[in-house]
């Protein structure tokens, strides 16, 4: 029983930041219907950035993540004015081979500039674990899952109550009406894909020094991403963020009572079962009209 | 193409060992020539039915793992291994094929990638199929009658027949009602139901041949190399076939040949200049330049620079 | 003869259509004409298998097509045009032409790779009926031009021989007329009276009432998803139901 509330716990610590890179996707491609294979990309970025502010700059954990944030948004920004916003009107596949093209080059950017062998992220949080009755964590996981349930609660705050939130909501809604009521349509979509970004930077800076910090851990990130967005439904932000702890928790598990080899393929089996029995996710009220 | 030119092409490609320096512009030949039946099979997916498969790694690996151990462990002949990875890698597309029906666009590309994804890990953790990480080395060398392939011009002539017998599919099929069919999929799928189109036995029918073909690739590949490990089921094969398939031209024939002999060519020509990560990193830019300049790819611009000119 | 028994079409709450049941003489040019929203195009959909009905039955000289893909439909013979125009926009009027008689054509995969020379005796003998077919609707000037760059009323006349290529039996016209000149129409009318005389049924839907009244035998009126009338184009001018539903829709929207 012990066993098993400690692969949940892990399963939540590791699905908080799932669901972060989860609600970024969901709004990029749920919203903007977007294909962003290079979501990954911003969270190895994320993860590099709080690299070199800790262990170069002297920078503290949260300056690090909040750096790590600020990049991520920036280039996303960037990344959506330049080469996104050219094509709006063409078809989704063409959109699509653009960020499959970001993808390899950000990835291999990265593997220029910091080398292909991994990295630690040095962390200021004593390694030896707190003792919470049957379960046990180390204090810098407990930091993880409290930052990401903050930056989670931050989103759903963003969306829902601020003035931006309700323009991207109604320009994702309904385009035409939004910008007769004089929402600047260009300004909100820089603005979701700087925010989706941003999240996935944090998610990589969160995750990094749990883990190895390396160019092609996006891979990986990227297609859990795209699991979890499908598993809670397009454009759906409560369902990511319930898609992604699920994802996690089902990874400990798997890895703890089946295999550990297979862990990744979690996502991967989660996607192509979901999209054939239900497609529009677990948690959509009602069915998508294609 | 004119008649003449054909000829000139076919009479080239036959006597390249006699004109090519080393075996090492050999090899390049002849990985050339893999690369040119699996962007070939990429095509008949992503240029006339529309739709983008990024797991045809899967497709290769399938028939490379295949053939590699139905000759290394069982003994079997070059010919027959061939022909049974050919078979398998196509009941794999049958599978996709199938998936196709339910779902179109990114959530094809999603289901696809992490098809390969699955068939990657397994060939990782099935160690006692695939020895793992470690790989399979020794993979025989295939053998005609009493002539062994060994030799690189030998192997030359085999992948060159590969490539052809794929072209000449490849043509078949799209110049006929078959290629209609896949076409008018790609173009307006409800309007093709309506005259009749079975979209369910086109579907299946490209994802096969087209998984088919890759599985060529792969058993080739394997046989060549001498060597296969999970390493085949790399993103980045995916990534070069789709560089190929849409900077030579989706769509049309000559299109994905042009892009393999370039992307083999040119990757080898610039190995002193740049390293690999540079010219992976020149590849991510590049496909975004070609999405914005050069949509359709280099064969049908040239095409048009020709057609204007006379 | 196509029929249409109690067919009904609910989704969400709405009833777009409720007991719908008419047939469609064989040979004749029948119309459906109702407001806007009175689940036309619906019912076109549901009888040509782009919408599963709710309940109901739709039969071609007997046999079941209700349940059936789009595509095992017009092997049957039915065949429809859309509202919005659907062309394979890529593609030479030609090249769309020669797709449209994918029916026609018999090659199998098999044949096709073994390129036996039956199959060019076939490749030759569509293309020729493509040119007949192209010739028929008058757009022969525009053969090898693209069909995405021809003007609307030219698109429309590529889609109905793209339908025509199809062989069908019954053709069903979703709107034939709409965005049309007068003098397009006409044409479109002409056309028209000129596949029926081959021997095609043909089922419209239309808003233009001259057009409609022109060239219909039978003209069938919908109105909030059932069957109001039905008869011939005179009649159904003088019918009370119908006059009341069209002043009842112009009346609301005022």
């Amino acid at each position: 029983m012990a066993e098993l509330l400690q692969h949940l716990l892990n399963g939540l610590v590791l699905g908080g930041t799932y669901a972060l890179l989860g609600i970024g996707l969901t709004l990029i491609f749920g919203l903007m219907n977007v294909v962003n294979f290079a979501h990954g990309e911003f969270y190895t970025l994320g993860a590099y950035v709080s690299f070199a502010a800790l262990a170069l700059a002297g920078v503290g954990f949260f300056g690090a993540l909040v750096v790590a944030i600020v990049v991520g948004a920036a280039l996303g920004w960037l990344c959506e004015v330049a080469l996104l916003r050219p094509l709006r009107n063409e078809s989704i596949d063409t959109t699509m081979l653009v960020m499959i093209g970001v993808w390899i080059a950000m990835q291999n950017a990265e593997l220029l500039g910091w080398g292909g062998v991994a990295k630690s992220i040095p962390h200021p949080f004593p390694t030896a674990p707190l003792v919470l009755g049957p379960v046990a964590i180390a204090p810098l996981r407990l930091f993880v899952l409290v930052l990401a349930a903050g930056l989670i609660a931050a989103s759903w705050l963003l969306i829902q109550k601020t003035k931006l939130g309700r323009a991207m909501r109604a320009t994702f809604q309904d385009r035409d009406t939004a910008a007769l009521m004089g929402v600047g349509i260009g300004r909100i979509h820089a603005a979701t894909f700087a925010f989706g970004s941003g999240l996935a930077a944090a998610a990589g800076a969160l995750l990094g020094p749990i883990f190895l910090v390396y160019p092609s851990m996006g891979d990986l990130a990227s297609l859990k991403a795209f699991s979890v967005v499908i598993l809670g439904g397009l454009g759906n932000v409560p369902g990511a963020t319930l898609g992604g702890l699920l994802l996690g928790v089902a990874e400990e598990l798997g890895a703890g009572y089946i295999s550990s080899g297979y862990r990744d393929a979690v996502g991967f089996v989660i996607i192509i079962l979901v999209l054939l029995f239900r497609p529009s996710g677990l948690f959509a009220r009602q069915e998508r009209i294609a | 193409m004119t008649r003449a030119g054909g000829w000139l092409l076919a009479v080239g490609a036959l006597t390249v060992p006699l004109w090519l320096q080393s075996t090492y512009h050999l090899h390049v030949a002849i990985m050339a020539g893999i690369f040119g039946v699996l962007a070939m099979s990429l095509n008949l997916l992503l240029g006339y039915t529309g739709q983008l498969s990024l797991g045809h790694a899967a497709f290769f690996g399938i028939g490379a793992y295949t053939s590699a151990l139905l000759t290394l462990k069982l003994d079997w002949s070059f010919w027959p291994a061939l022909a049974v990875a050919v078979g398998l890698s196509g009941a794999a597309g049958l599978l996709i094929g199938r998936l196709a029906l339910k779902l179109r666009g990114a959530y094809f590309v999603l289901v696809t990638i992490s098809f390969a994804g699955v068939i990657s890990l397994v060939s990782v953790n099935w160690i006692e199929l695939t020895n793992g990480p470690l790989g399979l080395p020794g993979v025989p060398a295939p053998d005609l009658g009493p002539w062994s392939l060994r030799t690189k011009t030998a192997y030359y002539y085999l992948v060159l027949a590969a490539v052809a017998l794929s072209f000449a599919v490849c043509r078949r099929l799209v110049r006929s009602r078959i290629g209609r069919a896949l076409v008018a999929l790609r173009e307006n799928e409800a309007l093709a139901e309506s005259i009749g189109v079975d979209v369910t036995h086109y579907l299946v029918l490209a994802a096969v041949v087209s998984a088919a073909m890759a599985g060529l690739g792969g058993s080739l590949y394997a046989h060549y190399t001498r060597f296969v490990s999970p390493e085949v089921f790399l993103f980045t094969y995916t990534v070069t076939m789709v560089i190929m398939v849409v900077a030579g031209g989706k769509g049309t024939l000559a299109g994905p040949l042009v892009g393999a002999v370039l992307f083999t060519v040119l990757p080898e020509a610039l190995r002193a200049a740049a390293s690999w990560q540079w010219q992976m990193l020149a590849y991510g830019v590049l496909l975004v330049a070609l999405v914005f300049f050069l949509p359709r790819g280099i064969v049908p611009r040239l095409g048009a620079a020709i057609a204007g000119r006379r | 003869m196509l029929a249409v028994n109690d067919l009904a079409v609910r989704f969400g709450g709405v009833t777009a259509l409720e007991r719908v049941t008419f047939q469609v003489r064989p040979g004749s040019i029948t119309s459906v004409i109702g407001p806007n929203g009175a689940g036309k195009t619906t019912a076109f959909n549901a009888i040509t298998g782009y919408l599963k009905p709710t309940s109901g039955r739709v039969t071609y000289d007997g046999a079941a097509l209700t349940g059936l893909r789009p595509s095992a439909i017009a092997r049957r013979g039915i065949v429809r045009t859309f509202q919005k125009t659907s062309v394979f926009p890529a593609l030479s009027v030609e090249a769309n032409v020669l797709t449209g008689l994918h029916l026609r054509g018999t090659a199998g995969f098999l044949a096709i790779l073994a390129g036996r020379r039956r199959l060019a005796a076939e490749e030759r003998s569509l293309a020729a009926e493509a040119a007949e077919i192209i010739e028929f609707v008058g757009l022969n000037p525009r053969r090898q031009e693209a069909a995405s760059g021809l003007p609307y009323g030219e698109q429309r006349l590529v889609e109905l021989a793209v339908a025509l290529a199809a062989r069908p039996r019954v053709l069903l016209l979703d709107e034939p007329g709409a965005g049309m000149t007068g003098a397009e129409k006409v044409v479109v009318s002409g056309l028209i009276r000129r596949v029926r005389e081959q021997g095609v049924t043909v089922l419209l839907v239309e808003h233009d009432m001259r057009m409609v009244m022109g060239i219909s035998d039978t003209v069938i009126v919908l109105n909030g998803g059932r069957v109001i009338a039905e008869g011939a184009p005179a009649a159904i001018q003088a019918h009370p139901d119908v006059i009341r539903a069209y002043l009842g829709a112009a009346a609301g929207s005022a």
